[in-house]
This record gives C-alpha cells, sequence and structure tokens, in this order.
C-alpha cells in the first residue's frame, strides 16, 4: 500500500502542474497514468504541434511543455506509475483507498482526477465479433511477437503502427497488410518499404479495403475483407492486428458516485472539488460555468485543488498563504540553497 | 447563418441554424445532438467528430486539409463520404448541409 496525501489520477500538463502545487504547500502525492509516458494529450495527441497560449511561453511544443513541467516538480521527486489506470475507490475511515488495474494500493487523503477526456484505451474494430477473439487471436498492441513467427497475420491500419509492425512481422510471417485508402498516415520510408516487399512477394498488400467480418470458431481462422466497389476477399489468417490509433474513454471515474454531464465531472469554482468531498477534478475532466478547456485553465483549476486538498491531508494545520518568491518553507521545499 | 441538418443514429433529424464561422462540429455540440464527441476540441487530433457527408454535398465542401484524412484513417467505420465535422467551417455556402452521424464515435 503506497501512503501518501494525494494520489493525482493524469499526467497531462494539468496534473503534474498541480503535483508541482501540492509540493510547494508541503503535501506530497503520486500520479497514476494509464500512458506509458508523461504528458497527457500533449505528448500522445500532439507531441510536435505548436502551443501559442501558455502564459509567458510565446510557444511550444507538447512535448517540450511536458519536460519543463517535469523539470519544475523535480525537487518534489513524484512517484509516477505508468501504463496503470485506476479501478477501483473505497472510503475508509476519513482515507481513501484506491486500486488500479496493474493491483498497485493507495492509502490517500485526498484524490484530484486530472484525467483529460479519459484514459488512452486503443480504438477498436467496428465488427463485433472481433471482441470473441481479442486477446488470444486479435490483439489492438503487441507484447510477445514470437507467437507470430511462420503464421498468416493480418494487419489493418495506415499509421506508423501497422507499417512497422508489417515490416518487422514479415521477417518471419506470412503478413496481409489491409488499408481503408491508397495513402498513408506512417513515415514516408516505411510506406515505400512496404511497397517495395509487396513488389517481392515478401507481404500482401491490400488497399481501399476494410474488415467486413472475422470467421473462426475458438481462433482465427480468416477474415474477409470488403473492398470501396463491394468486393470481398476471404484471406486465411491465424491472427488480425488492429492499429487504429488511441481513443480516450472515462471507464471506471464513471461508477465512483460522481456527478457526470457529457462525459465532464461537475465541480465547484473555489477549490474544484466535486460532488464527493476529497475528490477534485480540474483540467479536461472538470465542468462549471464558463469552463474553457484551455491549459491554462487547468493551471489555475491545479493551483486550487492542491489547497482544497490540504484540509483533508493535514486537517489539524492551517495553511497560509504565501509566495514562492518570499516563503522560506516553499524554497526549502524546492531545494534551493542560498 | 445556415441550416445545417444533422441525422443522428436513432434515426431522429436535428434541423439548426448554426452561425457562420462556427464549424458544423460546434453546431451540434451547443446544440446537444448526440453522437459528436469531439475529444480534442476541434484540433484534428482524435477523428470522434467524424461525420457522413450527404452525397450531393461532397464536393461543394472544402478539400480536406493535410491531416484530415490521416485522421479519418483511426475513425470508426469511415466511409467515401467521411469527414471530421471540426474541420467545416459554416458559411451561407453550406445552407441546407445535412451529414449523418455514424452509431459510434470509437
Amino acid at each position: 500500500m503506497n501512503k501518501t496525501d494525494v494520489l493525482i489520477i493524469g499526467a497531462g500538463p494539468t496534473g503534474l502542474f498541480c503535483a508541482h502545487q501540492l509540493g510547494i504547500i508541503g503535501l506530497s502525492c503520486e500520479i497514476v497514468d494509464n500512458l506509458d509516458k508523461a504528458g497527457g494529450q500533449c505528448i500522445e495527441l500532439y507531441p510536435d504541434k505548436p502551443i501559442y497560449d501558455i502564459p509567458a511561453v510565446p510557444e511550444c511544443t507538447g512535448e517540450e511543455l511536458t519536460n519543463n513541467l517535469l523539470q519544475q516538480i523535480k525537487p518534489f521527486n513524484v512517484k509516477f506509475h505508468l501504463n496503470e489506470r485506476v479501478e477501483q475507490l473505497k472510503k475508509v475511515d476519513n482515507r481513501w483507498h484506491v486500486k488500479t488495474s496493474g493491483g498497485v494500493e493507495f492509502d490517500v487523503a485526498a484524490i484530484v482526477i486530472a484525467g483529460g477526456v479519459g484514459s488512452f484505451e486503443p480504438r477498436k474494430f467496428p465488427v463485433k465479433e472481433c471482441e470473441k477473439f481479442e486477446g488470444n487471436s486479435l490483439f489492438y498492441s503487441i507484447k510477445d511477437k514470437s507467437i507470430f513467427r511462420d503464421k498468416t497475420i493480418s494487419i489493418f491500419g495506415g499509421g506508423d503502427s501497422a507499417l512497422d509492425w508489417a515490416i518487422e512481422l514479415s521477417n518471419n510471417s506470412n503478413v496481409n497488410l489491409i488499408h481503408r485508402r491508397d495513402g498513408f498516415s506512417g513515415a514516408e520510408a516505411s510506406v515505400q518499404k512496404v511497397k517495395e516487399l509487396n513488389d517481392q512477394g515478401k507481404l500482401n498488400l491490400y488497399t481501399k479495403y476494410q474488415m467486413d467480418s472475422v470467421v473462426g470458431d475458438k481462433n482465427i481462422e480468416s477474415v474477409k475483407i470488403k473492398h470501396d466497389e463491394g468486393e470481398i476477399k476471404e484471406i486465411k489468417s491465424d491472427y488480425v492486428l488492429g492499429f487504429f490509433g488511441l481513443i480516450m474513454q472515462l471507464g471506471p471515474i464513471l461508477d465512483w458516485g460522481l456527478n457526470i454531464n457529457k462525459k465532464t465531472v461537475e465541480v465547484n469554482t473555489e477549490n474544484f472539488e466535486t460532488n464527493v468531498d476529497g475528490i477534485f477534478a480540474i483540467g479536461d475532466i472538470c465542468s462549471y460555468p464558463g469552463k474553457l478547456k484551455l491549459i491554462l485553465s487547468g493551471f489555475h483549476e491545479g493551483a486550487l485543488a492542491a489547497r482544497g486538498c490540504f484540509k483533508y491531508a493535514k486537517p489539524d494545520e492551517k495553511l497560509r498563504f504565501e509566495f514562492t518568491t518570499t516563503s522560506k518553507a516553499a524554497q526549502e521545499r524546492l531545494g534551493i540553497k542560498k | 447563418m445556415a441550416k445545417i441538418t444533422y441525422h443522428t443514429h436513432d434515426n431522429k433529424t436535428h434541423t439548426i441554424d448554426v452561425q457562420n464561422g462556427l464549424t458544423v462540429m460546434e453546431g451540434a455540440v451547443q446544440n446537444d445532438i448526440s453522437g459528436i464527441d469531439a475529444d480534442c476540441g476541434g484540433g484534428m487530433a482524435c477523428a470522434t467528430c467524424h461525420v457522413y457527408v450527404k452525397e450531393e454535398w461532397l464536393d461543394k465542401l472544402p478539400a480536406k486539409e493535410d491531416g484530415e484524412e490521416d485522421m479519418l484513417d483511426m475513425a470508426f467505420e469511415p466511409k467515401n463520404n467521411s469527414r471530421l465535422s471540426c474541420q467545416l467551417i459554416v458559411s451561407d455556402e453550406l445552407d441546407g448541409l445535412e451529414v449523418n452521424i455514424p452509431s459510434k464515435q470509437g
């Protein structure tokens, strides 16, 4: 059991800055995120795209913003739990007991949900039967590529993941790559490589096809694909892989008794607490009259939520407002040596 | 101002006056028309505002910018008449546009 003052759900810019604000007022925190790295949407959706509306930063990329925030919270040695999704919450006396998908447990005084639009999950095939095969012969990510050796693999998608895996697996497997159009969003070099492999007969490329259905009993035996013009082809497949990027899902947060309105959590604007005592929500996931989904609004919300957490973490102490410029305590927490 | 008609997956039809300059996505979201999630808020980064445009409108709409087709690869059941509604900016020329909202966005 990890005991800390506050658990932050979501390692996007809002969650990261909230960790900073907690650190400044002397509270400890740990951060859980479903992705394998910090940064949230900034790192997953637009790492290279510029952002122009961070106060006092005329221009930066999502990746730069993330790295700067990580740098800013370094003095507080915040512990990250990546690749974990928070599943269960339980109130025990005045504390919250939290459990993640990977079985990590926390004992905390307060929770700050900074979950953006939810946790990132792979996008799935629209075809219903696919669910039945998921995890045994149909996958949306690859953990152990050795299972594909000498098998026939049908890969769907046109981005870098689909292209990279098609190239990689074509070394030891019979690969079909199926994509809905002639153009690809993946790197040009990979597109050329795939076309080359197709010409050499080391890979079968099917463009303007999409999945129609999957055939099989316990495991997939073949997959039917449908051309734009309507023609259907059945291709033998031992495994099917789908790479359609990630989508955000609210997931278990829906079951925590919070007031949810259009995929967002209602909060008050005094300290961004939800209708449940000790659970706060900040950033894109919270809603209140006038809410703007800007990173800078998330920073403000995080600063106030951090102070709102104080009374739960240190009920017998009074929080005094201080500036980092002059506060000795804050500077000590930041590790400033004079 | 343009009248935009949204056909939702529950077979309902909503015709809305949408102000010029807003996007077809915003017209739906602001009027509580279900089925357009717009998770990324209009940044062409998520494909959850995907719509099917009525065939006769396909050629009248502004062409897709770089990146829209890439995002449509990720959309739920993309078709030839798929567009991202966050990229369709409403103007007088779009008066009468009809779009179908898919059964799911992901």
